[in-house]
């Protein structure tokens, strides 16, 4: 997080790019209720895609059905030209996605160094785990040197405030090098500052990683996002830049509740 | 065949102490996330009173001691709560260690009270003789707890959906928070559920006074095995609960008459695990947001 | 003293008094009260690794202690019984052959394998049935509680395979030795206490590696850990079974110590007691769960036989404010003190390093949905 890079030619849209993540007619259904009606989404490599939508649009759903941790009821989730559906969610991160949660967890009777240390070795066979941890690695390093948290690398992850724990389960992503990263509302519960460090993080994230970012902060994504997919009652209301989604009245209707006949000439 | 049926009864009866033993553990466990190692302890506690009783009632006293049971032990339930477990809730391990702690002492105490030597409770006279069905004998004790069992998961229906305060406690079982915020004293409800849990408790234990005779070890005897019945049954779940202590009560029947005693529990322990490998889904529930 | 060095100088502290001193001091009928201790803690020592360390409470542990503790003496029994010959017990229960199950137990070496291996496999069946199915906490618990219920009613019914309620008993030779006599007791000890202090450095050792912190982040964060790419049910499944291989080593030690294994030392009850022994002496810590399986085994012999109510009273009582008051136990409340007395020679503010003896693992895991 040194050079705070204009935030749009950081996540230049790769529009040529192959796409790295194909979801396709996705449904969700939690007992009577549709919580994704057919959802099509593309991701191409290199992205940096927002997704957006009020309370209760689908978009953490999308982000589990993706990451394993929800099954749905129909419709296709390919990445890189494999299934994700009926796998376990850690031959899911093993493929290569990695994901944060909303309430961040880390272990916090760890070190923030030895948090990471897990993180980057999740390929390794369990009986290489049987050693020792000895110096930092490189990939721990870079994370720690990434995330800001280098000063705090040797003390129990339970000492970090909320800000720093995001950046904590940023840094342990980044050091598992995923080829997608998911970032469920990284910045909720943020102060100002923290806001702006973790924005810089995720442009500095996004030069060379793939990542969806859910969010609902709309001065973080007017600053950080370029290409923005909106979803309202769980399909994809439009998908745009931040201008066009901004400029586009079916939006705003679903964010500022506008009745309908109102708005309709 | 025949052989089959005959063994229906003894399933049956077995199922209903089950049943009997497990409904109270079911709720305390269900709303609480109380592991009530005592609970076997309240069940001894129900059944010693139908022996103090019957220095009154004479052989009735089995009649008599099911309400004063029900008072003692949901007291005894209603202490524990209010001194040590609410402390811990949604800490089953921790109450698991705990009432275990207690469970210890209560037995000890009703040795040093009634000493260590088992007791027998008479049972009223219209309980003598039994039934033929399918072949073998049902003793009509055996059917006075089928019914017992049969009316006890009725009446915990009926108050869970047809009074006021039933509805609370699903309420609170369902979803604490929403419940608190909705202006339930999830606190006042927790007592209560406490109390007929552990009453119930007290109610199986005069039930057992009925099949032999009673002693301090009484509730370690069945509290594995309702425990068991809690685990397969789901949380708090009283259909659950009275379909696994029907499995199982039956499972343990034939398992026995095939091969023998030792080894139906053996098999018992086994139908749970790959029962677990087909509906582990009822017993957790992971929620996205709030990750663990 | 730098903090680095005091765990070395401690151990070798310990160390000192349990292979130097105590031989010297104690009589021989003490020394093998000992020895039974020491086994405690090492069955203790698994369970500190298996709930303190990877949040799993077993309450079934007297299960592997007993698979362990009843290979050594089927050995032992065909071994005093001779080539050919049936032990005592088959003999008096009208068994004509000796059955299957024991053939292989003729090798001492097998007897020995078995006693680890078998606990061991019996546990990562167990793990991996449940916790593949993410069936934790109190559900494992009941479980493995479910088992020793099973275990000792199954052992108690096969009389003519495994001796039935009165277990096996009455060893006259162990390893070219009259166990009754000074000597043995003595090399017993002997052996049970460097096992102890093998088992002890590996725990810690394995602690310390990746996998130990593996462990603990799973008991912390099991579904976090999974999205990081690690399957929890394999981590989990490996505490489990290295816990009960230790239980299982403490079983075939305990035999020629004692000079018995039987249902009762294995069930529902004996296997909770390790468990408070290892609550009392603080869960959190290894060193803690083998001091509390000495503590409480010494406490339990010495008090139970002059009051057996009190003991009983003060047992619950105790328990009940163990985890009351103090869940990280005998060593939980030592540091804090250590930490408060560091605190005040020092004179500055609170120390920085956070108490790790809390009961962090406990609260995150709510039963109700």
């Amino acid at each position: 997080m040194t050079s705070p890079s204009p935030p749009a030619s950081a996540a230049a849209p790769a529009s040529e790019a192959p796409a790295l993540l194909e979801i396709r007619g996705l449904e969700v259904v939690f007992g009577g209720f549709r919580a994704l009606t057919g959802v099509d989404l593309t991701v191409r490599q290199g992205e940096l895609r927002f997704l957006i939508g009020p309370n209760g649009a689908g978009k953490t759903t999308l982000i589990d059905v993706i990451t394993g941790l929800t099954r749905p009821a129909s419709g296709s989730v390919g990445f890189a030209g494999t299934s994700l559906l009926g796998r376990r969610e850690h031959r899911i991160v093993r493929l290569g996605i990695g994901r944060t949660f909303q309430t961040s967890v880390v272990f916090e009777e760890l070190t923030v160094a030895e948090n990471i240390d897990l993180a980057a070795c999740f390929r390794r066979p369990l009986p290489a785990l049987l050693r020792q941890r000895r110096g930092t690695s490189e990939a721990v390093a870079t994370a720690l040197e990434r995330t800001g948290l280098a000063g705090f690398a040797d003390r129990p992850a339970g000492v970090l405030s909320h800000g720093q724990r995001q950046w904590l389960e940023i840094g342990m992503l980044i050091a598992q090098r995923p080829r997608l990263l998911l970032l469920d509302e990284p910045v909720a519960g943020m102060s100002r500052t923290e806001r702006d460090r973790t924005g810089e993080l995720l442009v500095e994230i996004a030069k060379d990683h793939t990542v969806i970012v859910v969010e609902h902060d709309m001065e973080f994504l007017r600053r950080y996002a370029s290409q923005v997919t909106v979803l309202h009652e769980g399909s994809v209301l439009m998908e745009g830049d931040v201008a066009a989604v901004q400029a586009d009245a079916r939006v705003q209707e679903v964010y500022l509740g506008r009745p309908r006949e109102e708005k309709t000439p | 065949m025949e052989a089959l049926l005959s063994q229906l009864p003894i399933g049956l009866s077995i199922a209903a102490v089950l049943m009997l033993v497990a409904l109270g553990l079911t709720f305390t466990f269900g709303q609480m996330g109380v592991i009530n190692m005592a609970h076997g302890e309240f069940m001894m506690a129900g059944a010693y009173t139908a022996y103090v009783l019957q220095d009154w009632t004479g052989r009735e006293a089995v009649l008599a001691a099911l309400p004063v049971a029900f008072a003692v032990a949901g007291a005894m339930g209603l202490v524990l709560e209010r001194a040590a477990v609410r402390r811990f809730y949604g800490r089953p391990l921790d109450t698991l260690l705990l009432t275990w702690g207690v469970s210890l002492v209560l037995q000890q105490l009703a040795r040093d009270i009634f000493g260590a030597p088992n007791v027998q409770v008479r049972a009223p006279g219209w309980l003598d003789g039994g039934v033929r069905m399918f072949g073998s004998q049902l003793p009509y004790t055996r059917l006075f707890i089928i019914v017992l069992a049969a009316v006890s998961a009725l009446a915990i229906w009926a108050y869970q959906n047809r009074t006021r305060q039933g509805r609370r406690m699903r309420s609170v079982m369902q979803n604490r928070q929403l419940a608190a915020c909705s202006g339930i004293d999830t606190g006042r409800v927790d007592q209560l559920t406490f109390f007929i849990g552990s009453g119930l408790a007290g109610v199986a234990g005069v039930a057992l006074t009925l099949i032999g005779p009673i002693g301090p070890n009484l509730g370690t005897y069945y509290i594995v095995d309702a425990f068991l019945v809690v685990v397969a049954g789901g949380l708090g779940r009283l259909r659950g609960a009275v379909i696994a202590a029907l499995a199982l009560g039956l499972l343990d029947s034939y398992a026995e008459f095939w091969t023998d005693a030792s080894l139906a529990k053996v098999i018992g322990f086994a139908a749970i695990v790959v029962f677990l490998q087909a509906r582990p889904q009822g017993l957790f529930v992971l929620r996205s947001r709030a990750l663990t | 003293m730098t903090a680095r060095m005091r765990g070395p100088a401690l151990f070798t502290a310990v160390a000192l008094l349990v292979l130097v001193v105590a031989p010297a001091v104690l009589d021989p009928f003490r020394l093998g009260l000992l020895a039974k201790y020491l086994c405690f803690a090492i069955a203790a020592l698994g369970i500190g690794l298996a709930w303190g360390q990877g949040g799993m409470l077993t309450l079934g542990q007297g299960v592997f202690f007993g698979l362990g503790g009843y290979s050594m003496a089927m050995y032992l029994k065909l071994h005093d019984a001779g080539p050919g010959n049936l032990p005592d017990f088959m003999v008096w229960s009208g068994v004509e052959r000796l059955p299957l199950l024991w053939k292989p137990f003729t090798s001492p070496v097998f007897a020995i394998a078995a006693a680890v291996v078998v606990p061991a496999a019996a546990a990562a069946l167990l793990g991996l049935l449940v916790f593949r199915q993410r069936v934790r906490g109190a559900y494992f618990a009941i479980l493995s509680q479910a088992l020793a219920a099973a275990f000792t009613i199954w052992l108690v019914g096969q009389q003519g395979l495994t001796g039935g309620t009165n277990g096996l008993t009455h060893f006259y030779d162990v390893f070219g030795r009259d166990p009754e006599t000074d000597g043995a007791k003595r090399i017993f000890y002997f052996v049970v206490a460097v096992v102890l202090g093998a088992l002890y450095l590996l725990a810690r050792q394995l602690m310390k590696s990746r996998f130990g912190r593996l462990l603990v982040a799973v008991r912390d964060g099991e579904d976090r850990v999974r999205f990081l790419g690690y399957n929890p049910a394999t981590v989990k499944t490996v505490a489990f079974a290295v816990s009960a291989a230790m239980a299982g080593i403490a079983g075939a030690l305990y035999v020629p110590v004692v000079g018995i294994i039987s249902p009762s030392l294995l069930g529902v009850v004996p296997s909770i007691e390790l468990v408070v022994a290892v609550a009392i002496g603080g869960r959190f810590s290894l060193a803690g769960a083998a001091l509390g399986g000495v503590l409480l085994n010494w406490a339990h012999t010495t008090f139970s036989e002059q009051y057996p109510s009190g003991w009983v009273y003060l047992q619950g009582l105790m328990f009940i404010l163990v985890i009351m008051v103090a869940p990280g136990g005998v060593a939980g409340a030592a540091r804090w003190a250590a930490e408060a007395i560091g605190r005040r020679r020092t004179g500055r503010g609170p120390s920085s390093v956070p108490e790790p003896a809390g009961p962090t693992h406990g609260q995150k895991e709510v039963a109700a949905p």
